[in-house]
């Protein structure tokens, strides 16, 4: 054997294990990751973190019943921005749009993909906690809602495109209207990746904190309606990670550990919808 | 087909309508009894203990009232102050003229404890407590002295094994009011300081990192070998941290406790104005702590809703009497009885 | 002039309102109206968006012009607002993000696609894909409380030892630095370089590899000198998509850079990114300037996204035109 065929086996083993040892060291870092906050956090957390509101710094037993309870309120006010605009803009360009108008509507999106949350923060606080003087849910709402936009266009337009188009022409041509059709049958027939595309998108933003510190601020009590500042997990996790306590260090792993369930359980149900998929065809 | 996609569908129904529940639970019109008023405010981490303490106890009183305080710096109390979106703010800081020029109505301002600021420092190998007088410190945080082995340092701690670590300085990243308690006290001590950085709640440090919060500042220190901080009295108390005592204005190394701190106070309680804006840094008196200071609420002197401004009026009230009994729990100390008149008197004065 | 009129309509002269409202004959034209309004309303967010950012700018803009990007003191007591010590902070964090990212990243795309059995492929990329949804604030608690220790103890004073005579690994060690930020960043961009990467590998028809095999490639030889290249498009695509998200990062890389507004060679030494800074100080800005000053960095990063983000495309165009890969 020559040589350069031996140097080129030495090459061909030696990156391809390199690669190996990449994939290896990714992974395991990541396992780490999961695995350390799986452990650490499930030994802090306590029936008293889901029950009871924070107590003053430095006495323990306090909770995040508030924080969680915020989280929800926070994604439902941001869902009711979110999904109608997201769902039905991909629709639009999905079944409705023009050309040109489709393009910048598509452009737009991405970029509003690309801000970054602390700038959406800067945003919602310049709309609606400056004119409203105070900080509220809604102001946090609006935020995380408008994060949610692009993706629930972008997934509900591929999952609309992904309906053959014989389904809409045999519709059409039963003599449904255009807008019948797509409500009726290139919907239903889409719901499945149009859900899916909800729920990662919801998945993504529960777990947002910049846009929140300074439009929903915090609350160390139960916050009642929409208008006044709503404590939330991830705002409360920063704010006990940062600070010296230790009681409030083993508070802030809990609650990574339910954001984390929280983020992971929607969008494992996210894949395995979508994987069990079955053809459109079938009605 | 049609069960798995309506699946989905349900399931994303189920938390849509457990939204639903929960929004309707919330609100006020759906519950039993009237929503409690809540009160926003925010400003100082340097009695946040104490502030927590007194709030959830209010609230324990009288739950119809809910004092939401927001340690978030009191840069940042007096900002949201300014702006509105707070009911009232704190500050160790008074308010500069220029700061209450730019608020909406007149602002407040009402002692509610006193506090002192120590050197807090972590040295492998060192338990003791160091001794740091004035100019060392202002050097110190210049970036003069680097290393805890030096001459400076080792002058005033005769016996102590100082090591030939780096000094690592510790200050605040946020707009603070302890950092203006610190570099107020460093100015009076160090014409270098004063010339180079001056007196603020927040300023150029020449080193050092920043922390977020009296929290952040400890935290760090705590994990960070070779460190040196500057926090409020019960944050190095609450976490185990040693803190120093620092030379006062006689010469006497004083160590910050109770005593110390009531001491500075008294001797300069002549010095208060009617507006209680005063800095009690470099006291005189054998016994003073030097670098102790009051914290202040800010109170607007005219507040519309009739409801928190009784809330508020009911709550001051109750932190001069029975309020400052948990003061000294926290190493915090108590008002000056005169103090306590005078703001019993200026009450009156929020319409 | 059009036909005679024949219907009422044509011949009775009507508001544009009554023009309007007849159009909508039927539920597909209301339907393509709301899904318009809705589309529409994307655009007038961003619009608003930018509008908001840029107005709310003013003072600064006004009274520094382009030397706030050349300034090199943030000091709010003074009134001086320099942005370079952040926009150095942003950018070095990113690249020395994607200095790690990208090489592990995509060598293990390029295990997982061509070497690993289907089976673990599919496993392992399944769980990589689950970490790109963790929040950013979890990162930031593991920063803190693992990484931060980990550096100051272990990694940093090895490099100090080892590589100590470069600029880079000089100075004091405190733990909290650019290096923790950059590191912090890779972990969390990682999983987005694998898995686009993967995808697109796989993607690559499999005669353009027998046909190198068969030509009497090794396996690394077609793999790194044909397949790659075949999916280059879709490679750099991740690449740049791990770097948008990268200088938009907050919560994170503020609870482990150090927060120290200040332009150092030292890897060792504390930075501040924009995100950060505007997360730490935008609530205590005290005074106009001060938050309008924040309010431009939240403009400038902005901007900065939105470059890379139109470089990507421009990348993506320019080599798709060339004809050497397809998606």
């Amino acid at each position: 054997m020559s040589f350069r065929t031996r140097w080129r086996k030495f090459v061909n083993v030696f990156m391809l294990s390199l690669t190996g040892v990449c994939a290896l060291a990714t992974v395991s870092v990541l396992f780490f990751i999961l695995g350390y906050l799986l452990w650490y956090g499930g030994k802090s957390l306590n029936w008293a973190f889901f029950t009871h509101l924070p107590s003053p710094v430095g006495e323990t037993g306090g909770g995040m019943a508030n924080a969680i309870v915020g989280s929800g309120k926070l994604l439902l006010l941001a869902s009711l921005v979110g999904v109608p605009v997201g769902i039905l803009g991909g629709v639009y360009l999905a079944e409705f749009g023009g050309q040109t108008f489709s393009f910048v509507v598509r452009y737009t999106t991405d970029l509003l993909n690309g801000v970054p949350s602390i700038v959406m923060g800067i945003f919602a606080y310049t709309i609606i906690v400056l004119p409203m003087h105070h900080f509220s849910a809604l102001a946090g709402g609006l935020a995380l809602g408008v994060m949610m936009i692009p993706i629930a266009v972008r997934t509900t337009e591929e999952s609309l495109r992904a309906v053959p188009g014989t389904l809409r022409e045999g519709a059409l041509a039963l003599g449904t209207s255009k807008w019948k059709t797509v409500a009726t049958v290139v919907m239903p027939a889409a719901m499945r990746g149009i859900v899916t595309g909800v729920m990662l998108t919801l998945a993504r933003v529960a777990g947002e904190t910049a846009p929140l510190l300074f439009t929903a601020f915090s609350n160390r009590f139960w916050s009642s309606g929409w208008n006044q500042p709503i404590a939330s997990l991830p705002v409360m996790i920063y704010t006990y990670a940062i600070a010296p306590y230790d009681d409030w260090h083993r508070q802030a792993w809990a609650a990574g550990l339910v954001l984390l369930a929280l983020v992971l359980v929607a969008n494992i149900g996210a894949r395995l919808v979508v994987s069990r998929g079955i053809s459109f065809g079938k009605a | 087909m049609k069960l798995k996609s309506s699946f989905a569908s349900i399931a994303l129904g189920a938390a849509l309508i457990a939204g639903g529940v929960i929004a309707l639970v919330d609100s006020p019109s759906a519950a039993p009894v009237p929503a409690p008023l809540l009160i926003n405010a925010a400003g100082a981490t340097f009695p946040y203990p104490i502030y927590s303490k007194w709030f959830t106890e209010y609230n324990r009183i009288h739950p119809d009232i809910q004092i939401n305080y927001q340690s978030i710096g009191s840069g940042g109390g007096i900002r949201q102050l300014q702006a509105g979106t707070v009911d009232f703010g704190a500050s160790d800081a008074p308010m500069t003229d220029e700061q209450l020029q730019q608020a909406k109505v007149p602002v407040l301002h009402f002692p509610t404890v006193l506090g002192a600021v120590v050197p807090t420092y972590n040295i492998e190998g060192v338990s003791q407590e160091l001794n740091f007088t004035g100019e060392v410190l202002a050097d110190i945080f210049l970036g003069k002295i680097t290393k805890w082995n030096d001459a400076a340092l080792a002058s005033s701690n005769h016996g102590v094994n100082l090591p030939n670590t780096d000094i690592v300085v510790v200050h605040r990243s946020d707009g603070s009011g302890t950092s203006y308690v610190w570099t107020d006290y460093l100015s009076k001590v160090s014409k270098d300081w004063e010339t180079k950085v001056g007196r603020n709640t927040s300023v150029n440090w020449p080193v050092g990192l920043g922390g977020k919060g009296n929290e952040g500042v400890s935290g760090l220190v705590k994990q960070t070998p070779g460190a040196i901080g500057y926090v409020e009295l019960i944050y190095a108390v609450q976490n185990n941290l040693p803190y120093g005592q620092v030379k006062n204005s006689t010469g006497a190394f004083v160590k910050a406790d109770l005593a110390s701190v009531t001491a500075a106070a008294a001797s300069e309680s002549k010095k208060i104005p009617a507006d209680f804006r005063v800095s009690i840094t470099n006291a005189q008196g054998k016994a003073a702590y030097p670098v102790c200071s009051f914290t202040y609420l800010l109170i607007p002197s005219k507040i519309d809703d009739a409801a928190k401004k009784q809330a508020i009026k009911d709550f001051l009230h109750w932190m001069l009497t029975t309020g400052q009994n948990d003061a000294e729990g926290l190493s915090y100390a108590k008002l000056p009885k005169d103090v306590v008149s005078r703001e019993m008197k200026a009450i009156g004065q929020i319409n | 002039m059009a036909s005679a009129p024949t219907t009422v309509d044509q011949v009775r002269p009507r508001g544009r309102t009554w023009k309007f409202i007849k159009r909508l004959r039927g539920g597909d034209e209301v339907a393509h109206l709301i899904t318009l309004l809705a589309a529409a309303s994307i655009i007038v967010v961003t619009v608003m968006l930018v509008y908001q950012l840029y107005v709310n700018s003013a003072l600064p803009r006004h009274k520094f012009g382009l030397s706030f990007f050349l300034g090199k003191t943030w000091d709010p007591v003074s009134g001086e607002f320099g942005a370079l010590p952040f926009i150095f902070g942003t950018i070095v964090s990113s690249a020395l993000a994607l200095l790690v990212a990208v090489p592990l990243g995509v060598g293990a795309a390029i295990f997982l696609s061509e070497l690993a059995p289907p089976r673990i492929s599919n496993v392992t990329t399944f769980v990589i894909e689950l970490l790109a949804a963790v929040p950013s604030v979890i990162y930031g608690l593991l920063g803190v409380f693992i990484l931060v220790p980990v550096l100051r103890i272990v990694v940093m004073p090895f490099l100090k030892a080892t590589l100590g005579f470069l600029p880079f690994f000089q100075g004091p060690i405190y733990g909290v630095s650019m290096l923790a930020g950059g590191l912090v960043l890779a972990i969390m961009i990682v999983p987005f370089i694998i898995s686009v990467s993967r995808e697109v590998l796989m993607a690559v028809p499999v005669e353009q590899r027998e046909a190198a095999l068969g030509l009497g490639a090794t396996k690394w030889e077609s793999t790194w000198q044909v397949v790659v290249p075949f999916a280059r498009v879709g490679i750099m695509a991740s690449i740049f998509l791990a770097l948008a998200r990268a200088l938009g990062e907050t919560m994170a890389v503020t609870m482990v850079i150090g927060n120290d507004p200040r332009v150092n060679a030292s890897l060792f030494a504390p930075a501040y990114s924009i995100a950060a800074v505007i997360a730490n100080e935008f609530t205590e800005a005290t005074g106009d300037l001060y938050l309008e000053a924040l309010i431009e960095l939240g403009l400038v990063l902005f901007l900065l996204t939105i470059l890379i983000n139109g470089l990507a495309r421009l990348v993506i165009i320019a080599t798709t035109q060339k004809g050497a890969a397809q998606g």
